[in-house]
């Protein structure tokens, strides 16, 4: 800090110097810091940048505030609604399904972002066109085993083929914490649209904006693409 | 030192520090900062979520808390009531020549303490700026979609790392007001010595007890 005095006695305004500095500075990191954190996480790597506050990692939430526990032989999904065929699919069921890989990244509403993770699954569409979907459906009402998480999509989101029901994410069987046996990966939205614990999928008429919606986040989740261009949303 | 030694010779009385507006407005803020600690804790650390209470209201509370941080100071200030805050965001403010030398220097220059000394100066604008930056960072992430998605990511790494810095610089406070027990007493109970003034502040207590200060002016 250099000193230059103001006029004789009348003192250095230090405070207002060092605090607008400061400020600027929070600005700047805002502005810089999607960039920041993407070079210190690769720097520090996944074991030390878990923890620090530039790291790529998952933070685990729960609205119900516990992990249902679903064992793979006693997982259940029905599909019901507007369906020609409501079926209820095991694990098993849907493995047999043919599957899709998708390496995307997991962005956070609040701001954490997690990339290239790896997901594997059944494409919703799929799902969709073994039951047969009724000419008055238009919409997609999610359910969790958590007892408490909702989710929704039109059907023309669902029908992406970037939107699958997971099995398998980072390389393994979808862990409990992280929604499994079985989570929705919906990749070009927010991730609380990509709801975990999956129980039940219901084809409706119209979109009942689901828990986080009615808690204040946009029914229609998109990334705004702004960040992460590779794997922002690309229009269907 | 003829400031202490004059102290001992006038009858010791006591100088207010802190009036019971600054008090009640560092208290306030004290607790919410509190709330919004032990409400982070279970927010950064995700897997200690849901241990005590559901994410969403956690999530409200520190929210709230957040947002009503700089309630306390802002009521401080205006009126007649704001005048000392006023006067001590001045003295905060305004340094001379000689506190940033005893700063740059870290302490190896003389110094008449103001009210404050630097590094407590320092230490108020410090944390003011900081929060300051933790209000907006957390405005961004609570009202996002106003904002691009990059803000946001930039936000959430500023947020917590400034989280971090913030938290050491508490912590300090804290214990340096252990540590200097009349210093803290004087934010429970507003007074201070005149001694204790005399050691530690001579330039705050010449102005108290209406002694004119040498180095007032001709600097």
């Amino acid at each position: 800090m250099r000193v230059t005095n103001g006029p004789a006695g009348e003192g250095i305004r230090v405070g207002r110097r060092v605090f607008i500095a400061l400020a600027a500075a929070g600005a700047l990191g805002v502005t810089v810091g999607a960039s920041a954190q993407r070079g210190l996480a690769n720097a520090l790597g996944s074991g030390l940048g878990g923890l620090l506050p530039g790291g790529d990692r998952f933070r685990l939430y729960s609205i119900s505030g516990q992990y249902p526990v679903i064992s793979d032989s006693r997982y259940r999904l029905a599909v019901t609604g507007l369906v020609d065929r409501p079926t209820t699919f095991t694990l098993a069921d849907l493995e047999a399904l043919p599957s899709t890989s998708l390496v995307r990244a997991f962005q956070c509403v609040t701001g954490w972002r997690v990339p290239d993770v790896h997901w594997e699954g059944v494409r919703l569409s799929q799902l969709l066109d073994v039951v047969g979907v009724r000419g008055e459906a238009r919409a997609l009402t999610f359910e969790s085993y958590d007892g408490v998480d909702t989710e929704s999509l039109t059907l023309d989101q669902a029908r992406r083929p970037d939107v699958i029901v997971a099995y398998r994410m980072l390389g393994a069987r979808v862990t409990t914490e992280h929604g499994g046996p079985v989570r929705l990966y919906v990749a070009p939205m927010y991730g609380y649209k990509s709801l975990k614990w999956l129980s039940a999928i219901r084809v409706v008429r119209d979109v009942q904006p689901g828990f986080w919606e009615r808690n204040g986040y946009p029914v229609n989740g998109w990334l705004d693409g702004s960040t992460g261009a590779t794997d922002a949303a690309s229009p269907a | 030192m003829d400031a202490s030694s004059r102290a001992a010779t006038t009858s010791p009385r006591d100088l207010v520090r802190f009036d019971a507006v600054q008090r009640a407005a560092h208290w306030t803020t004290a607790l919410l900062f509190a709330v919004l600690v032990v409400t982070a804790i279970p927010l950064y650390f995700g897997s200690l979520v849901g241990l005590v209470l559901p994410r969403f209201t956690v999530e409200q509370v520190h929210l709230w808390a957040g947002v009503s941080l700089p309630v306390p100071l802002v009521l401080s200030l205006p009126g007649p009531w704001g005048a000392r805050m006023r006067r001590d965001l001045r003295r905060i403010n305004v340094w001379r020549r000689e506190e940033v030398e005893w700063l740059t220097t870290r302490g190896r220059t003389s110094l008449t303490a103001d009210k404050f000394n630097p590094a407590q100066k320092l230490n108020a604008i410090f944390v003011g700026a900081l929060s300051t930056v933790m209000l907006g960072t957390g405005i961004i992430l609570k009202w996002f979609a106003y904002f691009p998605l990059s803000w946001r990511v930039g936000s959430t790494f500023v947020h917590d790392l400034v989280a971090w810095l913030l938290t050491v610089v508490i912590v300090g406070h804290v214990v340096m007001a252990l540590r200097h027990r009349e210093a803290l007493s004087s934010m429970l109970r507003g007074r201070v010595s005149e001694q204790w003034a005399a050691t530690n502040a001579p330039r705050w207590w010449r102005e108290e007890v209406g002694e004119p200060s040498e180095t007032a002016t001709g600097e």
